[in-house]
């Protein structure tokens, strides 16, 4: 299969590791084969290794290392945050974080919620059964 | 004071991931005979571990300066140290000298890299893994930063493109932190990218 995804200035990479684990940041120059410097809105610009790195589908239009608020005008106009919220990659992470700050009350509703919603899953079924086996 | 006078010669410290570069500036004591003595600059590469890099430094000076310019330990003092921290893409060109175990030899190496100190990390490393030459046998004699049109080393040109683009080839599956990581996994990892 070929690649889809490619390192390239203006590619969004989700960090995997390290101190700014979770953030998305934009590929803003290539420092050699192993590493890229890497800018985001909240973020001094620094050099990152790709081991670090998980590339997105995203990608923005850039020039190469370009000033802080070019980069987030083209992250805007990219409406790169959208983008990742609504992508079903997105979606996930954030469902997850979610998960992890659910306190014990929280958790309590949530099983609630799943029984309930398993009851009138069964309900369903059994209906279901009832006019297939009558 | 008397003009400054720079050293050629630089000298880098391996102790720790993170070099910083220090400028130390010394100078014989006055003496009767030389009210002031020439202060001499030079470029030192030292990581955070002050006890040590005060050791060494004195050491250095006492050799340069003793080897080079007259001035012995217990007749130098050492004026000022500070720091330097810049960060862009700079393409960086060194010559060194270094001992294998037949003899001297010089080089001439190109680095990419954002800042001095992380040239000078990547040439030690570097140096160690090629030529196995540790970090007391190599002298640095210069760095510069060379523009894009005078480098070397295809090494380094292959990535002077505006519009470089590469796929990353294999996926490294880690977990995010090294509390996570465990001996054995339940399934194989995915690698594709």
């Amino acid at each position: 299969m070929p690649f889809k995804r490619y390192v390239e200035i203006g590619r969004v990479a989700l960090v995997n590791y390290g101190k700014d684990y979770g953030k998305l940041v934009v590929i803003v120059d290539v420092v050699d084969q192993n590493r890229a410097l890497v800018d985001a809105p909240d973020m001094v610009r620094g050099q990152m290794n790709f081991k670090r790195l998980t590339l997105t589908d995203i990608t923005i239009d850039i020039p190469r290392v370009p000033k802080k608020k070019t980069l987030i005008e083209a992250m805007e106009k990219a409406d790169v945050k959208n983008k990742w919220e609504n992508s079903s990659w997105g979606r996930k992470l954030i469902v997850q974080k979610r998960r992890a700050s659910l306190n014990d009350f929280d958790r309590f509703k949530l099983m609630l919620a799943k029984i309930k919603r398993a009851g009138v899953v069964r309900q369903e079924l059994s209906k279901l059964k009832k006019d297939t086996s009558s | 004071m008397k003009k400054m006078e720079l050293f050629d010669t630089l000298f880098w410290f391996y102790l720790w991931l993170q070099f910083h570069q220090y400028q130390v500036v010394g100078r014989a004591h006055p003496t009767e005979s030389d009210e002031h003595p020439k202060i001499y600059r030079m470029k030192l590469w030292a990581t955070n571990e002050f006890s040590d890099f005060w050791v060494l430094l004195n050491i250095f000076i006492k050799y340069f300066l003793r080897k080079l310019k007259k001035a012995k330990k217990s007749n130098s003092q050492v004026l000022t140290i500070n720091e330097k921290n810049p960060t862009k893409i700079k393409n960086y060109g060194i010559w060194l000298r270094y001992q294998s175990c037949i003899g001297y030899h010089n080089m001439y190496k190109g680095y990419r890299d954002t800042t001095l100190n992380g040239v000078v990390k990547q040439m030690y490393t570097k140096m160690a893994s090629r030529h196995r030459v540790r970090f007391p046998c190599i002298q640095i004699i210069k760095i510069v930063t060379i523009p894009a049109k005078l480098c070397k080393r295809d090494n380094s040109k292959q990535f002077h493109n505006s519009k470089i683009k590469f796929p990353l080839v294999v996926k490294k599956v880690r977990p995010p932190t090294r509390k996570l990581k465990t001996t054995y996994k339940a399934s194989r990892p995915n690698l594709f990218m």
